[in-house]
């Protein structure tokens, strides 16, 4: 049933010989299979997010769109577009030359050997391709039953909010929440203090409207504490699909489309590393053999592209591969441990080479259980950071222009971390079901110190609001004060904290 | 048809309906004239994309890579964010290609503008080559697969060598058949719009922006209307001339007005290169209404009157406001002409009157 499409006899013979050569490397891949297309299935795959099916859907057509645009302008092209699925499924471009085929097939090789064996991938349906076709004939289904426009409206509706997940959720077991009965068991079992003593006594020492006045105090007590969700829930969807006003097949869809965002999202936290694994060994395979002589000035110029980034953009597969190649070095000569950390002889540091040889071991056990955060936090040293030229950039609103604001190391780094929290997205969460005790929703904005982008923010909350069905409430920053935006279906406010 | 087709047409909708949603926003703006490129104009369309809680773009620095020092400017290229910037839209604004036909229709669509019917009688014919016949000689490349085969299984049947069993039909030479083509004469209908335009001292640099969108517009509705449309500028002042596209929007000149020499110039046009039997003619002109004296007023009447108007489909005047004009000249034009289907006029008091100053123009459909 699986099987390459439309390579040619060449093309499968160079497959074989790659594939046997990323064996022979340690790679340990799902199965790759290649299909040759022309450039604008390439646009509309790529449009659709890599699959060959999704639900109908406006967004996909202006994707593909721009990418048709792009490509006619000869400002970008689409080389390689693999999906993370067993078997793994990828595509080539009919038009290029045998070299740049070489070259996307070690690339997804190394793809597909991180997409296996990455920790944060660990969760993700390997059988997605299905899963999201599946997604189409649900999502179908309801077109046919409600109308087009309604089921696209609301599909935007979730599209809105899709981000709003908990990248991290699915290595964790959720904590109990304290449920409904048990709360309800509190209240009953809720009485006021009550002095032994003997029956006819009762009346006098604990008179009943005292005892009731403090039953009444214990049972407020209760509902003050009692909060909704328990702890702030980072999973805004999940939220909303267990407590938000909803239609069944409203709720389906929204479940599609979270479902479809924590497939995704461990593509986001491993951006860097998952590009500069593949871009190791796609370097690595080409120049180990599979490489003709004469195609070497045409691979080096597109190696050097994909690695370029121009006006001093930070480059993910740049970043990626220098960082892998600086770990295989280290660990090579043993440039580790407290003794290495220790020494402070410039000589000694240049000249150290333990001859340890765990270059390798090494990067393939960071492939396994890294994320970008984890990966840079750990490995970026200041060593590396001067080498590859890093530095801090901001906005400068005299010239309104963004300008070079320091080299400095501790900086550097901090400011690629915080980029790199929750993929680069605000940390949004539930914390409060119940707002003012008026079934509204309160969600607050985890402050890092950057300010939303105002517009896209209110506009949000109006999705927010068809979701939950009652007003809903954000908190957040606005000019270092901490203030509360609110919509409420008609309009919206914006207060201070009280 | 692709897969994808029913996206792209969702997507072009929608995209229909947020230019029509605006349309008076990009008109008094202004700003699609310098987007438009041969045969269509990139519409910038921030509203587009969903919404979702992102950073502010501007407030947020990053890391970059490469040489210089602090406090150097980095390229334009680096507005977007650093490594995420692939699966995060940055601070671009989409832009659609949008041709100008279908610009034109939306414009069409919001003025409820009727189509034009061309003046009938006036029409000239064009040779146009359909391929509607077949014949038995011709090039390979028009051989008509299907009747050639049909050809050959009847002469098959007729001859008895078709075998129901095994139905192979193999034509031979006499049976292929070609397509062919017969020359028809088909009504094409002209078009020349002259933009006159006053630009004497008192119409400015805001003035001219005015009437520039204007035309740009009209242009664009016009255009999608006729097959062959020519343009031609006059500019005056006391004195008008003929000048290209460029220098009619730019050029600043000072001095006095003189309409009718604008007036004089058109018909001379007229009657050179744009006989009225084989053109549709629309007279535009534009001024801030002032004019030399009332004697030049009634000159201007008088060409209109006697050669103008019988010679075209309509006649605009718009007036723009401008600080210095006494705007007297629409006063005089309507007075003259309250009856007159052919005479259009409206005053453009500001950006935002340009759109209802197009509607009064286009909207007899003449």
């Amino acid at each position: 049933m699986f099987h390459d499409r439309d390579l040619t006899p060449e093309l499968v013979e160079w497959k074989d010989t790659i594939r046997q050569v990323a064996v022979d490397s340690g790679l340990d891949f799902f199965e790759v299979l290649f299909e040759m297309v022309d450039y604008d299935e390439m646009n509309m795959i790529a449009a659709y997010g890599g699959f060959p099916v999704r639900y109908p859907h406006w967004r996909w057509g202006m994707q593909f769109e721009e990418l048709q645009k792009q490509y006619s302008y000869g400002m970008a092209k689409i080389y390689e577009l693999v999906i993370n699925n067993d078997p793994c499924y990828a595509y080539l471009m009919r038009c290029n030359p045998l070299v740049d085929q070489k070259l996307v097939m070690s690339h997804v090789y190394g793809h597909s050997d991180f997409f296996k064996n990455n920790a944060w991938f660990g969760k993700t349906d390997r059988k997605m391709v299905d899963t999201i076709s599946n997604h189409a004939v649900r999502i179908n289904r309801y077109i046919d039953e409600y109308g087009k426009d309604v089921v696209e409206q609301f599909i935007d509706v979730c599209l809105s909010v899709e981000n709003l997940i908990d990248i991290h959720s699915p290595y964790f077991s959720q904590k109990e929440n304290v449920t409904e009965e048990q709360r309800a068991k509190e209240r009953q079992e809720a009485q006021g203090n009550r002095i032994p003593t003997r029956s006819y006594m009762e009346d006098f020492i604990n008179p009943p409207d005292v005892i009731e006045q403090e039953k009444q105090e214990i049972l407020d007590k209760i509902e003050q504490t009692e909060h909704f969700p328990q702890d702030p829930q980072k999973d805004v969807l999940l939220f909303l699909l267990h407590h938000g006003r909803l239609q069944s097949w409203q709720r389906d869809v929204l479940s599609i489309v979270r479902d479809e965002a924590y497939y995704f999202a461990p593509q986001g936290m491993t951006k860097i590393m998952n590009e500069g694994w593949a871009s190791f060994w796609h370097s690595r395979i080409m120049t180990g053999g599979i490489l003709d002589s004469s195609e070497l000035i045409d691979y080096a110029d597109h190696h050097a592209g994909t690695m370029g980034g121009g006006s001093g953009k930070l480059n993910p597969y740049k970043l990626g591969i220098e960082l892998f190649r600086d770990i295989e070095r280290r660990w090579n000569a043993g440039q580790y441990g407290s003794e290495w950390e220790s020494c402070e002889d410039v000589h000694g540091r240049n000249d150290w080479d333990l001859g340890h040889n765990k270059g390798l071991e090494k990067i393939y056990s960071v492939r396994s259980t890294h994320n970008d955060i984890t990966f840079i936090d750990e490995f970026m040293t200041e060593d590396f950071a001067v080498r590859q030229n890093l530095y801090t950039y901001k906005f400068d609103r005299s010239q309104s222009q963004y300008v070079m604001e320091s080299r400095d190391f501790r900086e550097v780094k901090n400011r690629l971390l915080d980029q790199l929290a929750n993929s680069g997205r605000p940390q949004i969460e539930v914390t409060d079901g119940n707002y003012g005790n008026r079934g509204e929703l309160l969600l607050e904005h985890h402050w890092t110190g950057t300010p939303l982008k105002m517009d896209y923010a209110r506009r949000t909350l109006e999705n927010l609001e068809k979701l939950w069905g009652r007003p809903v409430h954000l908190k957040t920053q606005i000019e270092n004060k901490v203030k509360i935006l609110g919509y409420n279906g008609s309009r919206h406010e914006e207060r201070n904290e009280s | 048809m692709r897969k994808i087709d029913p996206d792209a047409n969702r997507f072009r909708k929608i995209v229909r309906g947020k230019i029509r949603e605006n349309l008076k926003q990009y008109v008094s703006q202004g700003e699609l004239i310098a987007r438009q490129g041969k045969k269509s104009v990139s519409v910038p369309l921030p509203q587009i994309d969903l919404p979702n809680f992102r950073f502010g773009q501007a407030d947020q620095g990053g890391v970059g890579q490469g040489e210089g020092d602090e406090g150097d400017p980095l390229g334009a290229e680096q507005a977007e964010p650093g490594p995420e910037a692939g699966d995060q839209p940055g601070e671009h604004v989409l832009e659609v290609d949008v041709n100008l036909e279908e610009l034109a229709e939306i414009l069409g669509e919001e003025l409820e503008l009727p189509n034009i019917e061309p003046r009938g009688s006036s029409s000239i014919l064009v040779e146009k080559d359909k391929y509607t016949g077949i014949t038995r000689n011709g090039p390979e490349s028009l051989r008509h697969f299907r009747r050639t085969f049909k050809q050959a299984l009847r002469r098959q049947i007729s001859s008895g060598s078709y075998n129901k069993e095994n139905p192979v039909v193999t034509p031979h030479r006499e049976d292929r058949r070609y397509r062919s083509w017969n020359t028809s004469k088909v009504p094409q209908s002209n078009a020349v719009i002259l933009y006159m335009m006053d630009v004497s001292g008192s119409m400015g640099n805001e003035q001219k922006e005015i009437v520039r969108i204007e035309s740009f517009w009209l242009d664009t509705w016009l255009r999608s209307q006729y097959e062959n449309l020519e343009t031609r500028y006059i500019i005056h002042d006391a004195k008008a001339k003929v000048v290209d596209a460029h220098t009619f929007f730019h050029i600043r000149e000072s001095g006095g007005t003189k309409i009718s020499s604008a007036y004089n110039l058109a018909r001379d046009l007229i009657q050179k290169e744009f006989s009225p039997e084989e053109w549709n003619i629309y007279l535009f002109h534009f001024s801030d209404g002032d004019n030399w004296g009332g004697d030049d007023t009634t000159h201007c009447l008088d060409l209109l009157n006697s050669e103008l108007l019988p010679a075209v489909n309509v006649f605009c005047y718009g007036q723009v406001k401008s600080a210095y004009g006494s705007g007297q000249f629409i006063k005089d034009l309507r007075q003259a002409y309250q009856e007159n289907e052919k005479v259009l006029l409206s005053e453009i008091n500001s950006r935002d009157e340009i759109l209802p100053s197009i509607k009064t123009f286009l909207g007899k459909g003449h």
